[in-house]
């Protein structure tokens, strides 16, 4: 009787298995995130008492209050309305990475549009070059961009980052993948409506695609709302670093507030990732390479 | 309605005559297609293509940037000993996450494909880490891996002596760690596409021979899934580049040898202005992401025939 049990109880539990292991990398994602929002609520003394040994080095070790003995918004309210230096850094940021999102889509759509739809001499050609440029890392064209920017005089200047990032062609590469899957009766039958190149492009084609433009625009967002190499590279004057590069400078200057810095940074990225997350996975599945 | 259209038609074309429209002047579709694309194409030429030319050409110079020079900067480079600790740890970098980071994710996207309920939740839960900027997670890191960070409050607890995890080996497998835990929501993403991908007739084929669920996942779900090995390999080589934002953001520029990467080499080039050994590196590593792509396109010809 005991040995049945036994057989019932381990059948159990590997029919449970997948779903531990699931809920413990869950775990692995949510601790930090939650750890992070509680310790925002912290007081300087607080964060002090327990990361004293982490932060200032004064040989206490690392603790953790699971609830703030004294929880308080005077981090967020000091960010907010008494740190000057947050707020430059976090328009320097819109300034760099809405430009960039504006200008790939007002240029990577049509391109994409020219790849999707159009036969011309040098299509293949030209568009391995923009998968390869694609999945360049940024140290490859480091120095080209930097002797590019030098002699156009934009270095140490916001379009020092905004520029080359219009030009990216990833979006240009999720878009040409949206635009394919645009049947083709549909094209012909506005063709036939009477409908130039530009109206099908504008009328038919854009608003087809939407979620494709928007998918490429929210991975573009992730991205350069992430930047640290090309800020790090052309950027010496500290007051015009973004927000990305800046942060952990933060903590350094002012311990109370560099945790509710930390969340308020995040907000924007998350929020628009929970507003767009089918539009993400969207774009995700169609950055896979297969042409 | 599609007899009023036909015989609306010649009225339609007489009124647009006298409209003057691109269309009646007839300009040839290629021209159009390569007007829709000069924007781009000219920014890319004038960021990238142009100045990357001009790279090429200076990698055979020497350094007053007049003399040619051959190959020399190209064996200055590969006789650097920066170089040869930065590549060989990229490389080592990129053996070990990528096949981990495929299979972890792949069985993560085996799971929560097999789950009733909850699938939109562990989805969320897995790409979560890509919304998470660098900045804001290095903080936490810290507290965690420092000498004196909980994660020896652990070690402590079983009685074994605090390691410095940043400023030893213990680094690299940090960075890994580090690589998965943003990196997996991505990859699991292209899985889900790839099994959504497989016909379902063929898992009702495997079940009607009485195939067991390894035997299906052996013979069904494996075979369908190769097409995408290759392609995900690739994206996680591209975000392999991108975890240096973290080693950088959390250890600097001169981080423990065990995670000295190329992009620090290229940094560290970069501040010492010396221009040379930068060329001739991009060159070389240009060449073998192309060498990397051409296999991808090889393949793509191959399964399209």
């Amino acid at each position: 009787m005991a040995r049945i049990k036994n057989a019932r109880i381990i059948r159990w539990l590997k029919g449970k298995c997948g779903r531990v292991l699931l809920v413990i990398l869950a775990l692995l994602v949510w601790l930090p995130v939650l750890i992070l929002l509680i310790c925002s609520f912290y007081g300087e003394q607080e964060i002090i008492d327990c990361f004293g040994g982490v932060l200032l080095s004064n040989g206490n070790t690392a603790k953790l209050h699971a609830l703030p003995s004294y929880p308080t918004l005077k981090g967020y309210v000091e960010l907010l309305l008494d740190s000057l230096g947050f707020f430059v850094m976090f328009w320097n940021s819109c300034k760099q990475v809405f430009p960039i999102l504006i200008g790939q889509v007002l240029i990577g759509v049509p391109a994409a549009w020219a790849f999707a739809h159009f036969v011309f001499p040098g299509k293949k050609i030209l568009f391995h070059l923009y998968m390869l440029l694609m999945i360049l890392p940024f140290q490859v064209t480091m120095v080209s961009s930097y002797l590019v920017l030098n002699k156009m005089n934009l270095l140490d200047t916001h379009g020092a980052i905004i520029l080359p990032g219009i030009f990216a062609t990833f979006s240009v590469f999720i878009i040409t993948k949206t635009f394919r899957e645009i049947p083709k009766p549909l094209l012909e039958a506005a063709a036939i409506d009477g409908a130039g190149e530009f109206r099908i492009f504008r009328y038919v084609a854009v608003p087809m695609a939407r979620p494709g433009i928007l998918s490429a625009i929210i991975l573009s967002f992730l991205e350069y709302w992430n930047a640290i190499e090309q800020p790090m590279t052309f950027l010496e004057t500290k007051s015009k670093w973004p927000l990305s590069l800046y942060l952990p400078n933060i903590t350094v200057d002012k311990m109370g507030v560099s945790f509710c810095a930390s969340v308020i940074m995040m907000l924007p990225a998350v929020l628009l990732f929970l507003w767009g997350q089918s539009y993400l996975e969207q774009g995700i599945a169609a950055s896979g390479l297969k042409e | 309605m599609k007899a009023i259209r036909n015989w609306m038609q010649p009225f339609r074309q007489s009124k647009q005559k006298w409209i003057p429209t691109v269309r009646n002047k007839k300009v040839p579709k290629w021209v159009l297609g390569l007007l829709f694309l000069a924007p781009s194409l000219l920014g890319v030429a004038v960021f990238v293509l142009v100045p990357f030319a001009d790279v090429v050409r200076r990698s055979f110079l020497d350094a007053m940037g007049k003399e040619f020079a051959g190959i020399s900067n190209y064996e200055s480079v590969f006789q650097n000993e920066a170089f040869q600790l930065a590549a060989g740890n990229t490389i080592k970098f990129i053996l070990i996450c990528i096949p981990l980071l495929l299979l972890v994710s792949l069985v993560c996207a085996l799971l929560i494909n097999g789950l009733k309920g909850y699938q939109e939740f562990f989805k969320t839960t897995f790409l979560f880490p890509m919304a998470i900027p660098v900045a804001s997670v290095v903080l936490l890191w810290r507290l965690f891996l420092d000498r004196n960070g909980f994660f020896n409050e652990g070690v402590r607890l079983f009685g074994l002596s605090p390691v410095d995890w940043m400023n030893s080996e213990k680094a690299f497998g940090v960075l890994v760690f580090t690589y998965l835990w943003k990196n997996v929501g991505y990859d699991m993403i292209l899985w889900l596409a790839g099994l959504a991908a497989i016909p379902k007739e063929r898992y009702e084929a495997a079940s009607v021979d009485g195939a067991g669920r390894w035997q299906t996942f052996r013979y069904v779900t494996l075979p369908g899934l190769r097409s995408s090995v290759f392609v995900i390999g690739i994206l996680s080589l591209v975000n392999c580049f991108k975890v240096f934002r973290e080693a950088y953001l959390i250890a600097g520029d001169y981080p423990h040898e065990s995670i000295y990467m190329m992009q620090h080499l290229f940094n560290n080039w970069f501040v010492s202005l010396d221009i040379q050994k930068m060329t001739a590196a991009s060159v070389v590593m240009a060449i073998v992401m192309l060498v990397i792509m051409s296999l991808v396109w090889y393949r793509n010809e191959r399964s399209q025939e």
